[in-house]
């Protein structure tokens, strides 16, 4: 009886010492791991402020405007960079986008098959390409050819980088409209084409909008393909076979010289950059928050009542 | 009765069209990548001709007329340090973050996740420029100077004198580079885990970290190796960070030697001479091999990482069919 007791009481303090180590265990892990992600986001929160903290006190209106000064005056600006990342985005865009939708069509539309498996497996591993090597791809067939630094050049391997993006978010979106969609055009004896271009594509637009954004937004940093395609330049657009400007390149630049006042003109091209780049990544944000359930939540919805 | 089939026909030309626009532009990328390879091997082709394989196993780097030598392997073993540096810090903090986010409340686990994919959303020249002018001071001062004070004459590791622009930096850099993407695809991986593996584990009387022992590491293991894979591809692939942090030394000097010196990799040395180099001389050819080298060592590891992701994540659609 005694004994019996006397065993119970041990196990008792066994099992709770057993837990109490185990919920100790446990503990310490939710710190570590709340710990990694404060860890991250240091980085992030440092490189915000001292780019704002800094790039503030670089920004004017001439220093937005004006071309750059001599090396180590601390005069002019970034004009050139600025215009040029525009002109840089905006072509880039005009050769990758309808790549990279139709591609995106071919994946979704007619993907059922062992090339278009092929394709998307090689979309994916060319996505993470290293950009530097497409920026040689073009310098070796456009600039080689051509005899000198052209704007194509850069649009084109920015445009490498960018139609994966596109065609990958682009073949997401158009999975997620409903297949009865496409029934009632084809029950309507429409084209294929004219349902994927005026139903499927016009219901997935607002997932394709925002796979082309954050493809720009992806290209807008990218300095490694613009060294050798349009080496950077300290005057305005000129034409497409001259040297053009660009911020990403302007940054580097201004950061190899030894003064401090081009590094203060850094932080302040960084800056610029960096409100364009976060601009359009939590503008996608912003406008997904405010649509109440958001684009995938409207689809759900639709096609519940669909089946009701 | 002719006027319908004359419709027809239109129509599927006009469809046939369509199909074969798409698949044109569907396997633009497969002649891309075979271009590429092409043009990368053709034109690196006179320094296989002049140095042979030994362009691998050779150190030297000289671009001066007439004595021109140049030899790989300082750059492959230094973008192989500075990769294998930055998985050792940032795959661990990664995998903590994912375990973090996905079974954080979404109030607390949106935001956090939404700010730790931003650090994937800031450009690598403004890392560069925040890594030399900022994190490069606090991180000498405040770690590399104390350590090499403390073991600089024992370790060959800490020796050699902590300037800034060394392995380390460079390789702190691209480990918080990596981090978003890491910790994303293995949030995604461990979301697949299906939902009655750990309800099995918290029946079993688990607390939180052994469900995650017991259930999702096992079940998803495949899938973190593909991620880690992932982001070492980021690192191998990722240039202009590294190239502004690592301190641009060439030849026999950029061999890794100790975490406190300068070094340089396949991406930095092609991004610093590649303009200045002259088409006509081996120095392009040679940057050009560089390149193809790297090509190759990024092909192998992007395609080993998403044949494991993808692996994982079918299994995840199989399970919630059945």
């Amino acid at each position: 009886m005694n004994s019996i007791q006397d065993r119970r009481q041990e196990y008792r303090s066994l099992f709770k010492q057993n837990v109490a180590k185990r919920l100790l265990v446990d503990k310490a892990v939710r710190i570590i791991v709340f710990s990694c992600v404060i860890i991250a986001i240091i980085p992030l929160g440092s490189i915000l402020v001292e780019v704002f903290k800094n790039g503030l006190t670089a920004i004017s209106i001439e220093f937005l405007t004006e071309t750059p000064g001599s090396a180590g005056s601390g005069e002019g600006g970034i004009g050139p960079a600025i215009q040029g990342t525009l002109i840089i985005i905006g072509l880039s865009s005009i050769i990758g986008v309808p790549i990279g939708v139709m591609s995106g069509v071919f994946l979704s539309e007619y993907g059922d098959n062992a090339l278009a498996r092929f394709v998307r497996f090689f979309n994916d591993v060319f996505m993470e390409f290293p950009s530097i090597i497409l920026g040689i791809f073009a310098f070796l067939i456009i600039v080689l050819v051509l005899g000198h630094f052209s704007v194509w050049a850069g649009a084109f391997a920015l445009s490498l980088i960018m139609f994966p993006i596109v065609a990958r978010t682009t073949e997401e979106s158009l999975k997620m409209v409903p297949m009865t969609y496409r029934e009632a055009g084809t029950a309507l004896g429409l084209k294929k084409w004219v349902i994927t271009f005026r139903i499927v594509i016009s219901a997935a637009k607002s997932g394709m909008v925002t796979g082309i954004l954050l493809s720009v937004s992806r290209i807008g940093g990218e300095t490694a393909p613009l060294i050798m395609t349009i080496l950077g330049s300290s005057q305005f657009f000129s034409s497409m076979d001259t040297p053009m400007d660009a911020l990403p390149l302007r940054i580097w630049r201004l950061s190899l010289l030894p003064y401090d006042s081009a590094q203060l003109q850094g932080w302040g091209a960084a800056l610029v950059l960096i409100m364009i780049i976060l601009g359009i990544n939590l503008g996608i944000r912003y406008y997904f928050m405010n649509k109440k359930n958001g684009f995938f939540g409207q689809l759900i919805k639709q096609r519940r009542n669909a089946i009701k | 009765m002719d006027k319908t089939n004359l419709n027809l026909k239109k129509r599927i030309i006009s469809d046939k069209v369509f199909k074969i626009g798409a698949t044109v532009a569907g396997t633009y990328v497969l002649v891309i990548v075979v271009l590429i390879a092409f043009q990368l091997i053709s034109e690196s082709y006179p320094i296989w001709e002049e140095e042979g394989l030994s362009f691998i196993t050779k150190t030297d780097w000289n671009a001066v007329e007439d004595r021109e030598s140049f030899g790989a392997l300082p750059y492959i073993l230094g973008t192989l340090t500075t990769s294998a540096i930055a998985m050792m810090i940032g795959v661990p903090l990664s995998i903590g973050i994912a375990m973090f986010i996905s079974d954080a409340p979404p109030k607390i686990g949106a935001p956090l996740g939404f700010m730790v994919e931003l650090l994937a959303a800031v450009p690598s020249v403004i890392y560069g420029l925040w890594g030399l002018f900022v994190f490069r001071i606090y991180f000498r001062d405040w770690f590399e100077t104390p350590l090499h004070n403390a073991f600089g004459d024992n370790v060959w590791l800490f020796s050699g004198n902590p300037y800034g622009l060394d392995i380390l930096t460079a390789s702190v850099i691209l480990a918080i580079m990596i981090i978003p993407t890491v910790s994303a695809v293995s949030r995604e991986i461990m979301k697949a885990v299906p939902q009655q593996q750990k309800e099995a584990a918290y029946m079993l009387g688990a607390t939180k970290w052994e469900m995650f022992k017991l259930a999702i590491f096992p079940y998803s293991k495949t899938g973190l190796i593909g991620a880690s894979i992932l982001g070492l591809g980021r690192a191998v692939g990722e240039t202009m960070a590294v190239t502004m942090l690592i301190g641009n030394a060439t030849g026999i000097g950029a061999i890794p030697s100790s975490l406190f010196g300068p070094s340089q990799t396949m991406s930095s040395i092609i991004a610093n001479e590649f303009v200045e180099a002259s088409p006509a001389s081996i120095h392009m050819p040679a940057l050009i091999g560089i390149g193809l080298i790297l090509l190759l060592i990024a092909i192998v590891i992007n395609v080993i990482a998403h044949l494991l992701v993808t692996r994982m994540l079918k299994i995840k659609e199989g399970a919630i069919n059945n």
